[in-house]
């Protein structure tokens, strides 16, 4: 057949290599040319646990960003969602990778992504919380981005190279995932009745893990997120609430809720979002790899009743 | 681009134009007069075919957040997000034929538009996300390279970004088996599981044997087709047997066998029974998949609406606003003419 | 859902790099503007496919129409004089 041509070009490879291939990790490294030794200035401790803490922000925040594909609200939206997913994705990776290197054990970034027990997770509890609405989607999607993008920004001065040069690529990323929730809180506070009331329910619900995300922050990162969040609630027109100030939870000190949602390759197909009996354990069959979640805490049971479904 | 217009023109002055813009096997554009045949035709075909992009998120997309390493979640996401935006440039091509996206998202929530029979199968491990992009992602670029060269302009461009797409696709399935058949005993295993489930059902996605395509033929004829559906399933039986060889996979065909004369591989009759049944419905994940997609249209309702008000007010504001500024610029002018200071 | 929350649909423009023209890649719906932007920006630049977006709402495009073919395009058809070709030059000027 004439086409045959037409095929064998598409099926070479590009010169990128594999770089195309996996988006959320770019296409050029963000590590090239930074010199990944260990900085004899920087404690190495407190550098793995600092990478730790903000790689599993990103990959907890990736796991439920994947469970909104195929149920967003429009299809321009699924691939919106997406992109952040993977950007989020690609920062998880370099951040556990970086925090495996500083601890100095040989662990990896799949070692440390799969073979830990939610104890030994990091992440906020803003973070893991079951997905709800859309508009739960995007008051998560505002406070996470705000904090994260006003964090980033001061850790582009960080003496760990590795870590500044993470911090660097992120902050496109993270002005992009900002400026998209700022964007939908605008449209949905200032939109219907009813977008207006999921919005106001959503930052009833979120806006106290705030506190969470700001604790021990720098001032001038506080004074931006603050910022950030009161003008764009003032253009939504949707009440700016005070900032607590007591932690409501404390998942950066390993506590979490049992929806925490694990990658593990036995976990429930479409966690959070799957309404399952009580005691039907088909998708949770323990298997090797897992014991490390056999606390009864693996997976989203379906213990919660995921509002985007019933709403 | 907005609803072409049609049939200005005595029929068959157009009619003579637009068999000669296929003669000359240049591209139909969407202003173009076409027959309204030529026109349906292809808003059922693109729309199936977008249909089927964005059902198929479905069997692969479940594996996201349970990919066995980073990495190859970050594949799947990619590849799974790959399909949606192939969704929308297909609809996209559908618009220009004045179909509305709406209209053809509903018909398919209510079951009146198919989509490819082989997303209504299940994704048991995760060798079957390798073998989707082996086989699924390979058989549809079988299909859709010729459609690059399809007489429908628009629909031909979608063929193109969709192409260069889909070769990451199936490329990242392939070397996926590849890894798990150096892996474990059991990981062949699960290969080879998925190999014997997915075989059959992709050599149904080519759609029924020539004999039984009624529409087929006048695709063909329109050059909205280029080859027929048992060319290209030969075609892709020949391009994966060395494949699968290559991998160390045994393809569930007895009747597999090189065929010296004809150099092609011979291959046995799909039971064409199962796939009438799964295309009308009685397959094992039909109704999940279409509940699926309704259940996130059904969800997203408000949103869409919300987002449709804030605009229409922001128009408005914009709109009063405008007004207001040429108002003070009358004014202005008008108590400069008395010569009072503005 | 009612007609009237349907979002407009947009046609989009990429720029793939420096020097190059806009071309039309294709269309996407949206509420808004600048939701049409960053759309496409998602949709049609994943892989790093331009420097530059063009959206515009597909109802504000005006467009000659197939009927107009003839006598929008033929009448330019004929100035052959308007082509470079036409003139013939001897081989043995340099640099024209
Ligand atoms: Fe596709
Ligand atoms: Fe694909």
């Amino acid at each position: 057949m004439s086409d045959d041509h037409v095929y064998l070009s598409l099926a070479e490879a590009s010169p990128e290599g594999d770089a195309r291939w996996a988006f959320g990790t770019g296409f050029e490294d963000p590590l090239h040319g930074v010199d990944t030794a260990l900085p004899e200035s920087v404690d190495p401790a407190g550098l793995a646990a600092l990478c730790l803490a903000l790689g599993d922000d990103a990959l907890v925040s990736a796991q439920r960003l994947a469970q909104w594909v195929t149920c967003a609200p429009e299809l321009e939206e699924e691939v919106a969602l997406a992109n952040i997913g993977l950007d989020l994705l690609g920062q998880a990776r370099l951040l556990l990778a970086r925090a495996g290197q500083a601890e100095g054990a040989g662990r990896g970034e799949d070692q440390l992504a799969y073979f830990r027990g939610p104890e030994e997770f990091r992440n906020v509890l803003l973070a893991e919380l079951p997905n709800g609405d859309f508009a739960h989607c995007v008051v998560r999607l505002l406070l996470f981005s705000s904090w994260r993008l006003a964090a980033f920004q001061a850790l582009t001065a960080h003496p760990d190279p590795v870590l500044a040069a993470v911090a660097a690529k992120g902050i496109n990323e993270l002005a992009y995932h900002r400026d998209h929730a700022a964007q939908w809180t605008v449209r949905l506070g200032d939109g219907t009745e009813e977008s207006r009331r999921r919005m106001l329910a959503a930052l009833d619900e979120l806006w106290p893990h705030l506190a969470e995300l700001l604790d021990g922050e720098q001032q001038q990162v506080r004074a931006e997120v603050e910022l950030t969040l009161r003008q764009v609630l003032d253009a939504a027109g949707l009440p700016v609430p005070a900032v607590p100030e007591a932690a409501s939870g404390r998942g950066r000190a390993g506590e979490h809720t049992r929806t925490w949602p694990n990658c593990s390759p036995s976990s429930s197909r479409w966690p959070g979002r799957t309404r399952r009996r009580h005691g039907d354990r088909r998708h949770g069959v323990r298997r090797h790899g897992d014991r490390r979640h056999g606390d009864g805490r693996d997976g989203d049971r379906g213990r919660q009743v995921p509002a985007a479904t019933r709403p | 681009m907005p609803v072409p217009e049609s049939g200005a023109e005595p029929q068959t002055a157009a009619q003579t134009r637009f068999d000669h813009t296929l003669a000359r096997d240049q591209r139909i554009e969407p202003r173009d007069w076409m027959p309204e045949g030529y026109r349906a035709t292809l808003v059922r075909q693109i729309a199936q075919h977008a249909h089927s992009e964005i059902i198929g998120m479905q069997p692969e997309g479940e594996w996201i957040t349970r990919a066995p390493s980073l990495r190859r979640k970050a594949i799947l996401f990619a590849k799974v997000q790959d399909e949606a935006g192939h969704g929308l440039y297909l609809y996209s091509a559908a618009e220009t034929l004045g179909a509305d996206r709406a209209d053809l998202t509903e018909r398919l929530i209510s079951g009146r538009q198919k989509y490819s029979s082989i997303f209504n199968y299940p994704t048991l491990s995760y060798a079957d996300v390798g073998v989707i992009g082996w086989f699924v992602d390979g058989a549809a670029i079988c299909n859709q390279v010729p459609l690059c060269r399809s007489s429908y302009g628009p629909y031909a461009r979608a063929m193109v970004r969709i192409c260069k797409e889909e070769s990451f696709h199936q490329r990242q399935g392939y070397e996926l088996l590849l890894t798990m058949m150096r892996g474990s005993e059991k990981q062949r295993a699960q290969v080879q599981d998925a190999v014997d489930r997915w075989w059959w059902p992709s050599l149904m996605m080519f759609g029924p044997p020539d004999g039984n395509s009624p529409n087929s033929e006048r695709s063909m004829a329109w050059r909205i087709k280029r080859h027929s559906n048992d060319e290209l399933r030969q075609r892709f039986v020949d391009m994966t047997v060395p494949q699968a060889e290559r991998l160390g996979v045994t393809l569930p065909d007895p009747e597999l066998v090189w065929n010296e004369e004809r150099e092609v591989w011979d291959f046995g009759t799909p039971d064409w029974s199962e796939l009438q049944r799964v295309i009308s419905g009685d397959g094992p994940c039909n109704q999940a998949r279409v509940e699926r997609r309704r259940q996130a249209h059904e969800d997203g309702a408000w949103v869409r609406e919300a987002a449709a008000a804030h605009a229409a007010r922001q128009q408005d504001r914009q709109a009063a606003q405008d007004q207001q500024a040429a108002q003070d610029r009358q004014t202005a002018q008008t108590a400069q003419l008395k010569g009072v200071p503005a | 859902m009612t007609a009237r929350s349907e979002w407009p649909l947009y046609e989009v423009f990429v720029r793939g790099k420096r020097g190059l023209n806009h071309v039309h890649v294709g269309s996407l719906h949206a509420p808004d503007e600048r939701m049409a932007l960053t759309n496409a920006r998602d949709l049609y630049t994943r892989r790093n496919e331009g420097v530059s977006i063009w959206v515009v709402r597909s109802d504000a495009i005006t467009a000659s129409t197939s009927d107009e073919i003839d006598p929008f395009f033929a009448p330019s058809g004929d100035k052959v004089y308007r082509h470079p070709t036409f003139y013939a030059i001897p081989d043995d000027v340099p640099h024209i």
